[in-house]
């Protein structure tokens, strides 16, 4: 067991883990942080994208130990005072999502694309998301809701720390 | 019939693109997933599954397992044995179908690599999954039966026992039915004056994928014992249960708490739920299995897997006479809850949006040791689907005209609906020449027509193909009486009930069950349109049988169409309830009340009441009529007296690189008529998301074995799942007949996309080569089989996927364990 200590979503904890402790498990099981969740066992579908230290990650990818010292941001501590940020708007607004299983996962990789190219094309949106998999949606909505971030709320979006 | 009757036409919530309710829990992550469940005590369980496709198992060796730290119990299929009760199949499509036993955990066979042995229970689900590393399990092998066509000719049998590898035979003949002209005859015709085609298509085995990794919790320490699973099906699932485990069906509570997709892929009672629900009960304490994804796309369903032979007879001129259809269908290992009822759902569609004189339809299912195949988002009317678009552009190759005009000269005209064709269904309404036009318009069709004239005039590298699709589905599952005859096990209604709360909330209860659709928000549109009461007032509880106690769930594009009008009714019966205590509120008579936007009013006077007044004075109870009972809730089943049959053109523009046979997506137009819409937002997502999920067939997905059976695309590495980057932005629209066996007028859209998307893509590519002298191309239609189709050197009808996985990294990439030496070295 390793003793790690971190901010997740605001709130400092710390916590005894072992060693093989993927992130994801540390935010589920011993936070109960079941917003971002678990899509695969191969990195290929992000559903578990958080943002570590302000970048985003694939959690599966990252053990708990890693983050010690870290800041962990999941998609529940996304909004902030009761307002959602301005992607999780965008994606409700442009109806991008519909089970809404990969949607953790592809808002927190949204605001992160867009914190590097705050006005991107469609390609690069396409290409900015690649690493995440959707099944219900087609991407055609996701696009267009992180299109419609990028043209609502580039203050926000821009405003992110680098 | 008109189309929707009594709605407020002009605050109509109906056809408003209301943002949906589901999304702010799911944007924010306050989701209930079953994996998210965590109880006192909860164990986890870790499956140990059989390596080999087809083997005798010989012993199971589990101490060193049990000798774990924080193991509870190891369990093999010998200590469940008949109590864990059977995966059944509901649907035996003859009533002579070999179908075989299906234990949820093998006892002493294992029929395909994936099937579960033992399961590991502990406290963690590490320390469960540590464990069953440890089970040690010898097993003899078995010769397997993998190919589907040799496995329709026995020479391996899949399950010896049986004594055969073909389950059933199913036939459709439009002569035997009276529905239609001999087939034999038209052939013969045709044969003598006319055209005859002859094609044979794979339609290869896919996964559905959904992205929410298949759950089951259960707790056994209440009254009623309850599952949470990540369903499609929670009503069927509670049933089945009662019937296959002996538990009293008034003892098991069954919840689909928030479901990640499903596309027909958790449209089953699975091993996995029917083990968690054994061990929990025996061990009294809850129990948790969460799969993994490489488990998921080895153990879940897989769906398509047939061979499709055509025989297609037509005019000189290009008037399609009749068709013949003689379909293999895979079932897998065992006969999934529909099984034979999958490819049987394609029958009386092949004949499509045509007019023929004569049809027959050959159906046989065959059992193999691959994993079982299921419904996967279209269930049979996919694969019909691809098969005659694709010989509709075989046809007009052949007589030398735009495959759109020899549509037109066999469609059904929209002036004879209904109609009933030559499989015997009867088509409620449609308008393919308006869709049509409309999509010519959209998509540019004559200019696109004469870009290919020109590129091939050029001989460009790039050459352009364009694909067309005209496709009907059958949505709205189903009549029961229909079932019925079809020997399905259930009905097809559904039901709903509505509670007027006192404080003017509206609780509406559905035995839909909704894993991604939108339920809530499109099912509250209709409630608020129809008792006139606010859209942010209706609340729609699903998916938990204590609450809604009486349903069928989800599955073939039947939510709305039977679903949504369940709850038209219901709505219906709550008004009736309301009128006489409103008039005796109102000191009126009954015939002088009318209902309009969600008030009672006095005919003639401004008095009048709120539906919501009344339930609040039904609540009180201090003064309603004599001799009736205080209350307005009401319930209600609907039957469907029919399907619907949407329909739809599709049209895609493919650029194809000669050199390298690579494919890009350059333009895809769809106008779908659906019927009445209730939520465009809610429609629009459904089809771009169906239009990916057909497009991944056409041209990137497959589940591919190899010769000992095993699954080598059997993560996500190797399953190519389309991303974002891989596709594009889609232009639909819509035209509109609304439906005449609804009052909606609704006709279902869940599957259209997929339906309809395979073949047009698939059509696009060989038309973009047909030049070269290729008329047709396996799919998935890879880069791969492109060049090698346009090199003359296979990538047709039967070309078979390499059977082994892509080698995943390089030995002399960056970052590779080397081994001990250091170095690069080959293994």
């Amino acid at each position: 067991m390793t003793r790690i200590n971190l901010t997740v979503d605001g709130e400092k904890v710390a916590d005894d883990v072992e060693a093989r402790m993927l992130l994801v498990q540390y935010l589920r099981e011993k936070l109960g942080k079941t917003g971002t969740v678990i899509g695969c066992d191969t990195s290929n579908c992000g559903a578990c994208t958080v943002h570590l230290n302000g970048q985003s990650v694939k959690s599966c990818n990252v053990l708990a130990v890693q983050a010690d010292g870290a800041e962990v941001t999941t998609i529940e501590g996304l909004a902030t005072d009761g307002q959602l940020h301005p992607v999780q708007e965008a994606f409700r607004e442009c109806h991008g999502l519909q089970c809404g299983f990969c949607t953790p996962g592809m808002i927190m990789q949204s605001v992160d694309l867009l914190k590097e190219n705050p006005h991107p094309s469609e390609e690069e949106i396409r290409l900015g998301l690649e690493g995440n998999l959707c099944r219900c949606t087609g991407y055609h909505n996701i696009v267009k809701a992180v299109q419609y971030a990028a043209e609502h709320s580039s203050g926000a979006v821009e405003g992110a720390p680098a | 019939m008109t189309a929707v009757q009594d709605a407020p036409a002009a605050e109509s919530e109906i056809g408003k693109d209301r943002r949906r309710k589901e999304d702010q829990r799911l944007i924010t992550g306050r989701t209930r997933w079953t994996d998210n469940i965590a109880l006192p005590g909860m164990l986890h369980l870790a499956m140990v599954r059989s390596p080999h496709a087809h083997a005798k198992v010989l012993s199971i060796e589990t101490a060193a397992a049990n000798a774990m730290t924080n193991v509870v119990d190891v369990l093999t299929g010998a200590d469940l044995g008949e109590a864990q009760g059977v995966n059944a199949n509901a649907w035996p499509i003859t009533t002579d179908q070999v179908t075989p036993n299906h234990l949820p955990m093998a006892i002493d066979r294992v029929a395909f690599a994936g099937e579960i042995v033992a399961v590991v229970v502990a406290r963690t689900a590490a320390e469960a999954r540590d464990a069953a590393e440890l089970v040690d399990v010898e097993y003899e092998e078995l010769p397997a039966a993998l190919d589907l066509k040799e496995a329709a000719a026995d020479t391996v049998l899949a399950h010896p026992d049986l004594g055969t590898n073909k389950s059933a035979f199913w036939q459709l003949d439009s002569a035997g039915q009276g529905s239609g002209r001999a087939i034999d005859e038209v052939l013969e015709e045709a044969r003598r004056d006319g055209i005859v085609i002859e094609r044979e298509y794979r339609q290869q085995r896919l996964i559905p994928a959904f992205m929410e990794p298949r759950s089951t919790v259960v707790d056994p320490t209440g009254e009623q014992i309850t599952m949470w699973s990540a369903t499609q099906i929670p009503h069927i699932t509670r049933f089945l249960l009662a019937a296959t485990t002996g538990v009293p069906e008034s003892k098991i509570r069954v919840i689909a708490p928030d479901v990640g997709g499903g596309f027909g892929g958790k449209l089953q009672t699975t091993p996995e739920e029917w083990i968690t629900w054994f061990v929990a009960r025996r061990i009294g304490k809850p129990c948790k299995y969460t799969e993994t994804r490489s488990e998921s796309l080895v153990s879940a369903h897989h769906g398509r897997d047939q061979w499709q032979k055509l025989t297609l007879a037509a005019t000189k001129e290009g008037r399609v006479t009749g068709l013949k259809v003689d379909l293999l269908a895979d079932l897998g290992a065992y006969v999934g809850i529909v099984g034979g009822g999958v490819p049987v759902l394609g029958a009386w569609m092949f004949n499509a949006i045509y007019k023929w004189d004569a049809y027959q339809f050959n159906c046989t299912t065959v059992l193999t040791n691959k994993t079982w195949v299921d419904a996967y988002r279209g269930a049979g009317r996919p694969e019909a689907t691809y098969a005659i678009e694709r010989m509709m552009d075989e046809l007009a190759a052949e007589v030398g005209k735009d495959p759109l005009e020899v549509r037109e000269m066999n469609w059904i005209k929209h002036e004879e609906f209904p109609f009933t064709t030559v499989a015997g269904m009867t088509y409620d309404s449609g308008n393919y020449e308006a869709a049509t036009a409309k999509a010519k318009q959209m998509f540019g069709y004559d200019e696109l027509r004469a870009e290919q004239e020109q590129r091939r005039a050029n001989n460009d590298t790039v050459q352009l193909g364009i694909g067309i699709s005209t496709f009907t589905e059958m949505c709205g599952l189903a009549p029961s009486r229909v079932l019925g005859q079809l020997n399905y096990g259930a009905g097809g209604w559904e039901h709903a009930s509505i509670r007027m709360l006192p404080t003017g909330k509206v609780e509406v209860i559905t035995g839909a069950s909704a894993h991604g659709q939108g339920h809530e928000t499109a099912f509250s549109q209709i409630v608020a349109d129809r008792l006139g009461v606010p859209f942010e007032d209706v609340e729609i509880l699903h998916g938990d049988t204590q609450v809604s106690h009486k349903g069928l769930d989800t599955y073939g594009s039947r939510s709305l169409v039977v679903g949504g009008e369940a709850l038209v009714l219901a709505a219906d019966k709550v008004i009736e309830k309301a009128r006489p205590i409103a008039a005796h509120l109102l000191e009126a008579s009954v015939d002088d009340l009318e209902f309009a936007n969600g008030r009672f009013s006095v005919r003639g006077t401004d008095q009048g009441t709120s539906i919501t007044e009344v339930a609040l004075a039904t609540f009180a109870s201090h003064n309603y009529p004599e001799g009736m009972e205080p209350g307005i809730d009401a319930e209600s089943t609907y039957d469907p007296v029919n399907f619907s049959f949407p329909h739809g053109t599709h049209l895609c523009a493919v650029e194809v690189d000669t050199e390298t046979g690579g494919l890009k997506l350059r333009k895809y137009v769809c106008v779908d008529d659906i019927g009445n819409i209730i939520n465009p937002l809610i429609v629009a997502g459904q089809v771009h998301g169906g239009l990916v999920q057909g497009i991944a067939q056409a041209l990137w997905e497959e589940a591919v074995y190899d010769d000992a059976g095993t699954l080598v695309s059997g993560s996500f590495v190797d399953y190519l799942l389309p991303t974002a980057a891989d596709t594009i932005s889609f232009e639909i629209d819509h035209t509109t007949s609304p439906s005449t066996t609804n009052t909606l007028g609704t006709k279902g859209v869940g599957e259209a996309g997929t339906i309809a998307s395979t073949p047009a893509v698939v059509n696009a590519v060989v038309d973009a080569v047909r030049h070269l002298g290729i008329n047709d191309i396996t799919m998935p239609c890879t880069p791969e089989r492109v060049w090698r189709a346009i090199n003359h050197s296979g990538g047709g009808g039967a070309d078979p996927t390499e059977e082994s996985a892509m080698p995943h990294f390089s030995p002399d990439g960056p970052n590779q364990d080397h081994g001990e030496t250091g170095e690069g070295e080959d293994l």
